[in-house]
This record gives structure tokens, sequence and C-alpha cells, in this order.
């Protein structure tokens, strides 16, 4: 039976590309929503907050902030449809999917 | 076409150099984003959802195939090999890198290109007909008074930090296609009876979360007082428009506030004190603009070709594209062909690069090197011979541009929506797909006849929504995108704000919604009667009833 748990991941956009980045467990930015840290906690969210000014501050990222997510079964899906679009990419261009599941149709 | 002198040159490869040093100092964190932000919009570049956006000025939507080969060559090496015209005759990529942002504005000013004022609080593109300099109803080309407008407005320091963002349009026909009712400042050409030229002078209309239709100040006013008079109607927005709330900053809502007669009167003290003896429209500028938009060599041919009657009687397909999508040249045989982007199921405006570089070799072969962009996202070959017509649809049908439905049900404007618009509260791409597809039948679009089907994902109404015969909003509710329909609006002569039909619907729900307010008109519509015709004629109850009799 699947878990499901409600948490917060930061994400933001890369300086220098401006694409969509996450802040993953082991403390990189990665493309990939499954691989963010996501913060369960009050404490967690504050520590994602810093990470997210840091890295702002350091010019690596720009536009920092935290999204509600879902995790089931290890994969992480915002739980708004404009942070899912975000995650997911244009949801009329599957060619330019980042993510082909869940499937588009499923926004 | 207009082309840069050596000020023009020098000015916009500064401004890249500008531009790149800016960029390498934010990268270096010299600067931070508070203070690269302005800098980057005030070059067009925005952050939006996926990547960073670069929407590119075309003056008043005229390109030359150079230019057009260079958008094509930026979409394939920077973006991701297309682009998407929009309703401001524009064109936005994006998936822009920040760090590519200024070698693609280099690539822009050697073909006399930038994407400056495509943002911010100053006067934006000037657009006009997408059919100027060709169309048969035509009093006079526009493109001067847009070209003088665009050089008046760029950098002008009076008016670079107005209370909001400023849009004009200019037509030249006595058939409205450029929307002038609804811009901050419409004008409008008219002849005096001495075959004088003069403008009227719309302010104050606007389309967003208040639409308002602009109220006439001048109905004819002297081409030599243009500037000056404008120059005017700016000083006083400056001064009185409000600063304190950005939804009541456009000039419509100080318009409306101070009421019509009041606004007049400060326009014309302040026309009248003329400050600067300057401002007005020297004449032999003027003519020095006038000569880059000379017509091109015409050949001198019969009024109709023979041979593009044969490939219409021989070809049914053609002969429907025809019908459609190519109208009336002031020059005896040539016509102008409107290339739809709108494909069955397709993406409203958007263009690949090698569509680009087809339109752009049509244009070189065909219609003396010139493109237009039309607000309605589509292309337009102006000046094409009778005789090339059928060469020239072969060409688009090989490249998918062949679609046959220019102002039909199929020829939706369609904002970006929430697939790429971080301002937007629903998508609106995928509605116009849906809709698209479910008129697919060219025969029965052709039976449905005129049709404007405009769809914006928020508020803001870049898809023009109002103005549409049916409007679509996207709007979103507790994560939920739903969408509310308006009937009855128009961009054109008599111009009109749609009214709201009723409670919204789901996106699944909008083509069945579309479908029954459709199937209404064609029940009640009288002998050669329009869909907008019908709307004024019956009002909105009968579709209201179509469309919630049955509901809940």
């Amino acid at each position: 039976m699947s878990t499901i748990e409600t948490g917060k991941v930061l994400t933001a956009s890369l300086l220098a590309g401006g694409t969509v980045v996450f802040l993953a467990r082991n403390g990189r930015w990665s493309d990939s929503v499954d691989e963010a840290a996501v913060a369960l906690e009050p404490v967690a969210v504050e520590a994602l907050e810093r990470r997210g000014r840091e890295a702002e501050a350091a010019n690596v990222v720009t536009g920092a902030y935290l999204v509600e997510v879902e995790r089931r079964e290890g994969r992480v899906l915002p739980v708004h449809i404009r942070e899912r679009i975000r995650v997911l990419g244009p949801s009329v261009r599957p060619d330019l999917a980042l993510r082909v599941e869940p499937a588009l149709a499923e926004l | 076409m207009y082309r840069y002198d050596q000020f023009d040159h020098q000015f916009v490869v500064e401004r890249v150099d500008q531009f790149r040093d800016q960029t390498l100092r934010r990268l270096n964190g010299d600067l931070s984003e508070d203070e690269f932000k302005p800098l980057r919009l005030m070059n067009g570049l925005y952050l939006q959802l996926h990547a960073y956006m670069l929407r590119i000025a075309i003056p008043y939507g005229t390109l030359s195939s150079r230019q057009m080969l260079r958008l094509a060559d930026i979409a394939e090496r920077y973006d991701r090999g297309y682009g998407h015209f929009t309703t401001r005759q524009n064109i936005q990529f994006n998936w822009i890198a920040l760090e590519d942002a200024p070698d693609i504005l280099a690539d822009l000013a050697s073909v006399e290109m930038h994407a400056i004022q495509t943002s911010g609080n100053c006067i934006r593109n000037v657009t006009t007909d997408h059919w100027a300099g060709a169309a048969a109803d035509e009093l006079a080309d526009p493109r001067p008074v847009a070209e003088l407008l665009r050089q008046w407005s760029s950098l002008h320091p009076e008016f670079s930090f107005l209370p909001r963002k400023f849009k004009i349009a200019v037509t030249g026909s006595p058939h409205d296609r450029a929307a002038v009712r609804v811009h901050d400042i419409g004008l409008r050409l008219h002849l005096n009876e001495a075959g004088e030229k003069g403008w009227e002078v719309v302010v104050g209309g606007g389309l967003g979360r208040t639409p308002m239709l602009g109220v006439t100040l001048r109905e004819f006013l002297p081409e030599a007082e243009l500037l000056g008079y404008l120059e005017a109607v700016m000083r006083v927005y400056n001064l009185i428009g409000r600063r304190d709330n950005k939804y009541k900053a456009r000039i419509k809502i100080m318009v409306h506030e101070m009421g019509m007669e009041a606004f007049r009167a400060e326009v014309e003290a302040e026309y009248a004190r003329q400050p600067k003896p300057s401002t007005g429209v020297d004449g032999a500028e003027l003519e020095r603009i006038a000569a880059y938009f000379a017509p091109p060599a015409f050949e001198k041919l019969p009024r109709w070709s023979a041979d593009y009657r044969a490939h219409r009687a021989k070809d049914p397909a053609f002969a429907r594209w025809s019908k459609s999508n190519v109208a009336a040249h002031a020059c005896d045989g040539y016509a102008i062909v409107d290339i739809s982007l709108k494909p069955e199921g397709g993406i409203p405006g958007d263009a690949t690069a090698q569509q680009m570089r087809a339109v752009a070799d049509l244009a070189q072969r065909y219609s003396f090197d010139e493109v237009r962009v039309s607000h309605h996202q589509n292309l337009v070959l102006p000046h094409v011979r009778q005789d090339d017509l059928y060469a020239v649809w072969q060409r688009l049908k090989a490249e998918g541009l062949d679609a046959a439905n220019i102002g039909q049900a199929g020829d939706i404007i369609s904002c970006p929506g929430l697939d790429y618009c971080s301002l937007a509260t629903a998508r609106s791409i995928p509605v116009a797909q849906a809709i698209s597809r479910r008129f697919a039948d060219l025969n029965r679009q052709a039976d449905i006849g005129p049709l404007r089907i405009n769809i914006s994902g928020c508020i803001n109404a870049c898809g023009h929504h109002h103005v549409g015969h049916i409007g679509i909003l996207g709007l979103e509710k507790k994560g939920v995108e739903f969408y509310q329909i308006t009937i009855g609006g128009s961009s054109a002569n008599e111009a009109s704000i749609g009214t709201i039909l009723g409670p919204g619907f789901s996106g699944d729900e909008v083509p069945d919604a579309i479908e029954t307010i459709v199937n209404t008109y064609l029940a009640l519509r009288q002998e050669g009667e329009t869909f907008l015709d019908a709307c004024r004629r019956v009002g909105s109850e009968p579709f209201k009833e179509a469309l919630y009799a049955t509901r809940h």
C-alpha cells in the first residue's frame, strides 16, 4: 500500500540558463523534482529557505521559492497545476516534456 | 521598408554592448537580481515559467526576408526550434539562456532589429494594419506615421517612465484591422474633401482587467500636428495618471475617472500651451521616412489572372484556400496572402525555424521581400502576383502552412497561457487546440462564416478575449482551471466588449459550449447574417438559454 507524504521542495531558476531546478537531497541543484529534498517539518522548511537565499546570493540561481508537493512511491509531484506544468514542461509540447510521467493528461 | 540610418545602427549596437556588460555583471554578481531585472526587461528579457523569454519588437509587424531568416536562425541556435508570434505583432522565444541573450541581441542588431521597449512602462511596439500598403480599401499606407511614432517614442526621455505601459495602433483604412478603439491611443486616417490627410485620435481604449473602448478626442487632426498633439496627450497622462495602484494606472482609467470632456479640456490646454514649438511633424522628415515605404515596382498586369482562375477551377483545395486566405490588393493582378499559423490542433502563432525559412523564401521570390505579422498571430505575404498564387500555395502546403481558415472558427487567437507564462491563471493553448479540432471541417467553418474566437489565460487579456466574437477567459479556483465565456466582442469598426454569458466551464466542457453557441447562431441567423451581427440583433439571452437551460 502506497503512502502519500506532503511537504515542500525548494525550486528556482538557474541564473545563467534560466531553466527550472530543485534543491536535491545531495545538496546540489537538479532538474528532476524526484531528486528534490522534501521538507516535512517547519525546521526543514526553514533550512530550505536558507539554502535558497544562499544560492541566490552566490549567483547560482534566481527566484527561489517553496512549492507544496506530494511524494508517492518515490515520485514527487507539486500540488498546484502551475507548479506541475513548471515541473513537467508545457503540456502542449510533450516532445519538450521534462518528465514523461505522470501523463500530461492527468494534470 | 524602413532602413536604419547610421545613428540607428550605432545606437542599437551600443545598446547591445551595454546589455552585454550588464549581463556579465549580473552573472558575476556585481548586480543583484533586483538591480538587473529592470535592465533585462528594458531589453525584452522576461523570466517566465520554464526559462527566460525574449520578446523581440517587429515594428508595425513588417519584416524582410533577411530578418525572418535571422529569427529562424535564433530559433534553432538559441531556442528549441520555434518561435511564437504575438498579438502585438512581435515574436517571443521561450527557452532563452541569459548568457546567450547579448549574442542574440547582437544577431538582431545585424538585421536592424532589437527588443527595446517590448516591456516596461513605456510606449510599446506601434502596431498597424497587417495589410498596410497593400489593401485595396486603404486610403494611405499608415506605416510612415507608425515609423515616425516609433522614432519619436523610442527612448523618449519624458515618456520612458509612464504610470503604466502604453500601446499605440494606427490604421490607414476605413475598415479597422488594427483594433484602434482598444488601444491607449488609436489613430485612424481620414481624408477631407480637398484630399488632405487628417488623423482621428482615439484615446483611452484597452483590454486587461478593465476593458474599455477609446473615445475620440479629435475627429480630424492635420498630420503636421500629430506629434505635438500626442505629446500633449502623453504629458497629461504622465502628470495625472495614477501611480499608486498599477491596476488603475492605464490611461483608460484616467479618461474614465475624469470624464471625456474634462480629459479633452486638459489635453487641449496642454496642446495650446506648446511648451516646445518643435514638436510638429517635420514635412521633409516624414517624406524621407515615407520614401522607405514607397510601393514596390509592381508590374502592369490585368486586374484578374486567367491562370489563377484556372487553378481555382481545377483544384478545390486551392479554391477553398483562395477564398479564405487571399485578399484584394490595391494593384491589378496582385493579391494579399494570409498565411494561417493555426493548423488543425496546432498552437496558435507558433512557427518552426523551417517554416520561418520557407516564408522568408516565399517572400523573397514572390512578395518583394516582405512579410507581415498580424495581431491575429498569422503571417502575411502582402504583394503576390495572382499568377504566382498556386505556386505559393503548393509550397505552403508542403510546409504545413496551408490552413484555409483565416477569420473563421479555426483561426483562434490564443496567448501562451499557463503552459509558458508565469502570470497566467489557466492554460489557453489546449483549449484553442480542442476547439480547433472540433471545428476542423473546413466546409463547416465556411458555412459558419466569419467568427473570431479569442482566448486569454488570465485577466491581463493578451489573447484579446474581450473583443472576440466569442471570448474565452481562463481562470483558476482552488487549483482548478475554469473558463468564462463572452460573446459579442469586436475590435473592428463598430468595436464592442463581449458580454459574459454566465458561470464558467471546465476546460473539457469548453468545446461543447462553443459548439452550442455556434449551433444556436446557425439556428437563428437570418440570410447572410454573421455571428456578430446575429449577437447584436438578438442579444445574449438565446445563447445563455441554450448553454445553461439543461445544466444542473
